[in-house]
């Protein structure tokens, strides 16, 4: 945390956005001060600022996605820069193009930010040592998916304030999960308490070592808890048969009506997305109340707006400021 | 008397016949003739003066590559790498493109070898045809041209029935059967070592009891038919529990051998950190506890051979994303330095202990009569300057592959000279 009574001074020195396990407390509150900066852009009647006028944005996509490909697209839109779409599905692994010719490709025809989306962990580490642009990660494998911790807890923020002390639960396929990982280092640099809640089966090796607690039930947890983030199963990633069913799996993970009840009556529902009704959530409970899921995508677009800025401002070698208004 | 050649004033260390002294090393005909005080004037001298003379050192587990990807390694470049490694033996694994599998790929690899004329150069042959760990392959015809033991290196033999019957088949040839212990169904999609990195780099994790798992089978099966001639070896085993299999077996006597590599010794699970496939390795790179146990297990006198499981491949493959490149690291040409950081400068062996382990001990595993410098031997040697310090280039290896990840790392012990069969085939410049 920044030391206090010590006013701004601090800069911005990252180019690349690998990871949150990398940055401070510091810089994560300073990207996020920048984000709550741009929303007003967002507001306003002709949606764009010019900071990123002339520049060139890469969505360079290894796997399926539309939510996290369209914000960046749109994050880097309102900033005035041109965006190339490169979806490059299943082409990742030893066959074809190898990731680092594909880059250098891209670095040929002069892109300023990629913003990579890959199925190995590391693959953004990977591509920022080989080529000059900026590398914004939007997801690897299941290492890291920083924007998504980011626009995570600039939801929070915006809702309760701050998170310290805050108490959050994160449930579902820890193992497998780059947006758990992501909420993790995010939410407990900034002084949250976070617990993993989901099957033994789904928890990673040597969890003790990680800065969270676990549980292996949600009945345990759902009472204790100002946040709670459900996390999409993906079919897709699952190996074998870690749980016996979906039925099972929704009667112990489900985030239902019934299990609401015993929550918080301020508690804030989370969900990634895209949403699995009826399995990790009610619909009931996902358009409840309680629900910030919607929110999430709209702070998803500022949070990317200022990431797309700062690495922007740290690759000119101009020391990154916030522009308000 | 043929050509003669004497190495004089040298400390020389045979530890088969217990010389630990200084004196002087006659070769004549390719071959030992004197371990002492030599008089008698020599035409061709070596003055190993201030350096270790020691019988030619043996990796029992080396990749060359050939047939199938030359382009990574080929025999005559992996003789050179070895000799420059002061290795005037080594044991080639099956794990080629098409594998070792029958006698006539044996004798290529012999072939390619003598057309090289640095090293010795023996092979592996499959257990199973393809290595597929299904169909046992012609051992008896493999071992018939040459093949010093059997293994599917690279891929554990899956099926405990298949490992059974090869166990039981190969006691008619008397030769290892050697296997890279790995459950496939437990290893999964892992790529490094499953633990605290694995969970926070988001990479599949290779859990250490996948390669437990394995070995406690085995050695069940070992334990089962042991009244024949059975012989089992580990190869290079990575984890503390293996180490306490391994000690529990041979406190049983039984007849079961195991090997060690640097990485396993020098490097942990967090040298992955940034996604460095120099370090994507199987079995993968564990952890510090396993590393003091490996030690311990050297220490104690477990482990029986100290190997390189030496394994090139393209910078090009390498490049790749950690999920996606391929597993190994070369360390033939730095293995000797590495295992004197290893294991000499903290006291866990002597100079003998050490040379023991790779020569004497893993020629007996292969059943072949080298490692020592008795009388009539063929002269294998290796002059080692145990005070050189220098820094590890690997822009210099012989080896046509530079996966190394030990590259600018300050090591101490220098291969000086290498001699096959009394021809210098490798001089330090």
């Amino acid at each position: 945390m920044a030391e206090k009574g010590k006013t701004r001074e601090f800069k911005w020195q990252r180019k690349h956005l690998l990871g949150l396990r990398e940055l401070t407390a510091e810089e994560i509150t300073y990207l996020l001060d920048t984000a709550q900066g741009f929303e007003e852009i967002s507001a306003r009647a002709v949606k764009k600022a010019p900071p990123l006028r002339g520049k060139l944005v890469v969505n360079l996509f290894f796997e399926d996605s539309t939510r996290t490909r369209n914000s960046f697209a749109l994050a880097a839109n309102r900033l005035s820069a041109d965006v190339v779409e490169f979806t490059k599905k299943d082409s990742s692994v030893s066959k074809g193009e190898t990731l680092l010719d594909t880059a250098r490709n891209l670095e040929a025809m002069g892109i300023d930010i990629v913003v990579i989306r890959h199925n190995a962990g590391g693959a953004p580490t990977l591509l920022s040592k080989y080529i000059n642009a900026c590398v914004v990660n939007a997801g690897d494998g299941f290492c890291e998916h920083p924007t998504q911790g980011l626009l995570d807890v600039f939801t929070i923020r915006k809702r309760k304030g701050s998170l310290k002390g805050l108490k959050i639960a994160i449930v579902g396929d820890i193992s497998h999960s780059r947006v758990a990982r992501s909420d993790m280092w995010a939410m407990t640099k900034l002084g949250a308490e976070v617990t993993f809640v989901g099957p033994p089966t789904l928890i990673p090796p040597k969890v003790d070592q990680l800065p969270v607690k676990v549980s292996y039930s949600l009945d345990d947890v759902i009472e204790k808890v100002d946040v709670i983030n459900m996390l999409r199963i993906q079919f897709e990633r699952l190996g074998g048969n870690p749980f016996p069913s979906v039925r099972e799996y929704s009667h112990y993970f489900g985030l239902t009506v019934e299990r609401m009840k015993r929550a918080k009556p301020d508690i804030l529902v989370m969900h990634p997305g895209p949403i699995n009704r009826g399995l990790e959530i009610e619909s009931e409970v996902a358009d409840g109340k309680n629900s910030v899921i919607l929110q999430q995508v709209t702070n998803g677009v500022t949070v990317r707006m200022a990431t797309l800025f700062l690495v922007n401002q740290a690759a000119a070698g101009k020391p990154a400021e916030i522009q308000n208004g | 008397m043929g050509d003669e050649l004497l190495i004089k004033n040298g400390h020389v260390i045979d530890p088969a016949n217990k010389i630990n002294r200084k004196c002087d090393v006659l070769i004549a005909d390719e071959k030992f003739v004197e371990v002492g005080h030599v008089k008698k004037p020599v035409a061709n001298v070596i003055d190993a003066t201030g350096k270790l003379v020691v019988p030619g050192l043996i990796d029992i587990h080396v990749h060359f590559r050939e047939p199938g990807d030359e382009e990574e390694e080929t025999i005559a470049s992996g003789s050179a790498a070895a000799v420059a490694g002061g290795f005037t033996s080594v044991v080639c694994m099956p794990n080629t493109t098409p594998p070792i599998e029958d006698e006539t790929d044996v004798e290529y690899v012999h072939r390619k070898a003598r057309k090289a004329r640095k090293t010795h150069v023996y092979t592996m042959g499959a257990i199973t045809k393809g290595r597929e760990g299904i169909e046992l392959a012609e051992m008896g015809f493999m071992a018939q041209a040459g093949a010093v033991g059997f293994t599917d290196d690279g891929n554990g033999v899956q099926d405990v029935s298949v490992m059974l019957r090869a166990l039981k088949y190969a006691q008619m040839f008397n030769v290892v059967i050697a296997q890279h212990c790995q459950d496939d169904k437990l290893a999964g999609k892992g790529v490094m070592n499953a633990g605290y990195y694995s969970t926070i780099l988001g990479l599949p994790g290779l859990d250490p009891l996948a390669e437990e798992a394995m070995l406690w089978r085995d050695i069940q099966l070992v334990k089962k038919i042991k009244a024949g001639t059975v012989r089992y070896h580990a190869q290079h085993i990575s984890t503390a529990g293996s180490v306490e299999l391994i000690r529990a077996a041979k406190k049983q006597g039984l007849p079961v051998t195991c090997e060690a590599t640097p990485h396993h010794l020098l490097l942990t699970e967090k040298c992955c950190a940034e996604y460095d496939t120099n370090y994507k390795v199987n079995p993968p790179l564990r952890t510090q506890k396993d590393i003091e146990a490996l030690k311990e297990a050297i220490a104690d006198g477990l482990v029986d051979a100290l190997v390189t499981d030496h394994a090139p491949h393209l910078q090009s493959e390498k490049e790749l994303e950690f999920l996606a490149a391929p597993f190994g690291l070369i360390g033939m040409e730095c293995a000797l330095p590495l295992y004197i950081k290893a294991l000499i400068e903290p006291g866990i062996l002597d100079w003998p202990g050490l040379i023991r382990l790779m020569t004497e001990k893993p020629a007996k595993i292969i059943g072949v009569d080298k490692g020592t410098m008795t009388k009539g031997r063929q002269a294998d040697v290796t002059i080692i300057d145990p005070n050189a310090e220098y820094k590890i280039d690997v822009s210099a290896f012989r080896s046509k592959s530079k996966n190394c990840p030990y590259n600018g790392w300050s090591v101490k012990g220098r291969v000086e000279t290498t001699i096959v069969g009394g021809e210098i085939r490798f001089s330090h410049e």
